[in-house]
């Protein structure tokens, strides 16, 4: 009982040095912003992190926690800032930030109804469908934006409010990674864990798998819903060729590299991969080619033991500093 | 209790199971021996829902569990310990047993039940917060049961829990199995092991390519010529 005790003072130190450290980055870009060193062009790639920050920990859902590939994720990106950047310019007269708000939440839903209208099919099947269907999906979603006139067809869809700030994508971000942790954390997120690890132990344990896997694949649709939102308020034009398939694996390259189902890894990975390019303009050329030799890399030094040892570190470390940590002793 | 009338069940165009009925009572220990490759897990897979016969139907307490699904049958108490054991290797022992109960909302049941796991697998207890996978190959065995036990099994199905444990170990899990049996969990067994399961269960049955070829008791089997050359070595 003491035991249960101690744990508990202790995770509830650890939430409060979270909310600590949500607050002091805030009130640091806050301050910079003020004092003028963080200048627009800054402020655009914070805004940019905080995007691919919500993709990457909600492609963390299916892809790290729930181990399915999906290859389509920008897909669900480009519904939400379609439909939320639709909603902004049809409904200009409501009031700011509820406009914004509903937009957002419009962009999400829509794109959670587009990840189970593909996820129900596709997550029933047993095997590894999901990679190509979602693949499929992406591709599609691109061809149908690009050929409807009016919200803009290849031309881009334009005049859409900029209402984005880094106050409001910071605030979508915080919401969508507590969201997760608590989901992980909860019996749901076991049942999501265990499917990754392995399914026939997990259904003779009771466990719907079907569900759990619709579950996670949708709730990750959605905040990748919401993402475009924000990106396409950020930006006040879209194009369809922005949520190709390079994007995708852009965001599958940060969820990888932050080591598969690490809410913290994945945090390291996204801002580390959005901030360099930046930083180094010169090899943007080779953006694309450096994700797959990273992959590539990845894949085949995952096995070689000194790398293993290596993320064992890692993960050790990342799990030290995490109050939503899993595997608690009592 | 249970029953399988005329199971047939096909991967593809391979028929694994050609036409097997058998019958499980109240409080029995049931053997299923059979070579490499006989069909053995594939019943075990059909029984737990797992995967989905072509024919027959498989009835458990007079109801047909043919079409529900596996998870649903994991809350009609028949329990599968599946072969290799499959725990949660990145999983502690602790969060194993919880998985067990996840069909389950009586926390204050649950906790009870996790003290009888403990109390019939100490070396569980010692390790509870060890990680699944680091476990030892007989410990990973003693899990995967305490696992199945945590789900409050009527029937208790074993796919070959002597796989790959040393004979003093196998000794001890069998002694486990009837332990349980006694407590009142009707036991379903599948074994390569012939001779220890045919010493622990009451009655038997020999599977050959996806057919029944011998029933009887276990001593019946355990005395028998052909049995003997077959599967006991001579
Ligand atoms: N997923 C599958 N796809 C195709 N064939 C399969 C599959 N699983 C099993 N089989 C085939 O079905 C037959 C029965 O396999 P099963 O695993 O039930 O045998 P078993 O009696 O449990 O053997 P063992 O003692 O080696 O575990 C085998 O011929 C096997 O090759
Ligand atoms: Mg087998």
């Amino acid at each position: 009982m003491k035991k249960f005790k101690l744990k508990k003072i202790d995770n509830k130190k650890k939430t409060f040095l979270y909310i600590f450290m949500i607050v002091v980055i805030y009130a640091i870009v806050m301050a910079l912003t003020s004092a003028g060193i963080i200048n627009r062009y800054y402020n655009g790639i914070l805004i940019t992190v905080c995007i691919n920050l919500i993709l990457v920990v909600s492609l963390n859902l299916t892809t790290g926690y729930l181990g399915q590939l999906t290859l389509g994720h920008a897909g669900f990106m480009a519904i939400g800032a379609y439909a939320a950047a639709y909603f902004s310019k049809t409904f200009m007269t409501i009031p700011q930030p509820f406009s914004f708000i509903i937009a957002l939440l419009i962009g999400g839903v829509m794109a959670m109804i587009a990840g189970l209208i593909i996820g129900v099919p596709a997550l029933r099947l047993k095997g590894d469908y999901l990679a190509i269907i979602t693949l499929g999906f992406g591709e599609v979603i691109k061809t149908i934006l690009l050929s409807m006139a009016i919200i803009g067809g290849a031309k881009g869809y334009i005049g859409i409010p900029r209402v984005t700030t880094f106050t409001s994508a910071y605030v979508f971000v915080i919401i969508t990674i507590v969201f997760v942790c608590l989901l992980i954390k909860s019996r749901h997120g076991r049942a999501i864990i265990s499917i990754s690890e392995d399914e026939i132990a997990s259904e003779a344990s009771g466990i719907n798998i079907v569900k759990y896997k619709i579950m996670a694949f949708a709730f990750a649709a959605f905040f990748a819903g919401i993402a475009g939102g924000i990106y396409a308020h950020y930006m006040g034009i879209i194009e369809p060729k922005t949520f190709g398939f390079n994007k995708s694996i852009e965001i599958l390259v940060m969820v990888v590299l932050g080591g598969m189902g690490s809410i913290n890894g994945a945090v390291i990975a996204t801002i580390a991969i959005t901030i360099l390019p930046e930083m180094l303009r010169s090899l943007s050329q080779y953006r694309t080619l450096m994700y797959a030799v990273t992959l590539i890399g990845v894949m085949l030094y995952k096995y070689d033991p000194r790398v293993q040892v290596l993320m064992c570190k890692a993960k050790m470390f990342c799990a030290k500093i995490n109050p939503f940590k899993r595997k608690e002793a009592k | 209790m249970l029953k399988v009338n005329n199971l047939k069940v096909n991967y593809g165009m391979i028929e694994a199971i050609k036409d097997v009925s058998f019958e499980i009572n109240q409080g029995e220990i049931i053997a299923l021996i059979g070579a490499n490759g006989a069909g053995k897990t594939t019943i075990m897979h059909a029984i737990s829902g797992l995967i989905k016969p072509v024919s027959g139907s498989i009835m458990l307490n007079g109801q047909d569990i043919t079409k529900i699904q596996a998870h649903e049958i994991v809350r009609k108490h028949l329990i599968q310990v599946p072969e290799r054991r499959r725990v949660f290797a990145s999983q502690s022992v602790e969060e194993n047993l919880q998985l067990g109960a996840f069909t389950r909302k009586d926390k204050v049941e649950i906790a009870k039940d996790m003290e009888m796991v403990y109390a019939r697998f100490p070396r569980l207890k010692e390790r509870y917060k060890q990680l699944a996978g680091t476990l030892s190959g007989g410990e990973q065995q003693m899990l995967a049961m305490g696992r199945a036990l945590m789900s409050k099994p009527e029937i208790l199905i074993l796919d070959e829990p002597s796989m790959g444990l040393a004979p003093l170990l196998v000794a001890e899990i069998f002694s486990i199995i009837k332990d349980i049996n006694k407590s009142g969990t009707t036991v379903l067994l599948v074994e390569q092991n012939a001779k220890m399961a045919l010493k622990i269960a009451d009655r038997a049955y020999v599977l050959e390519t996806g057919n029944i070829v011998v029933t009887g008791t276990g001593e019946e089997l355990i005395n028998s010529d052909e049995i003997k050359k077959a599967y006991l070595g001579g």
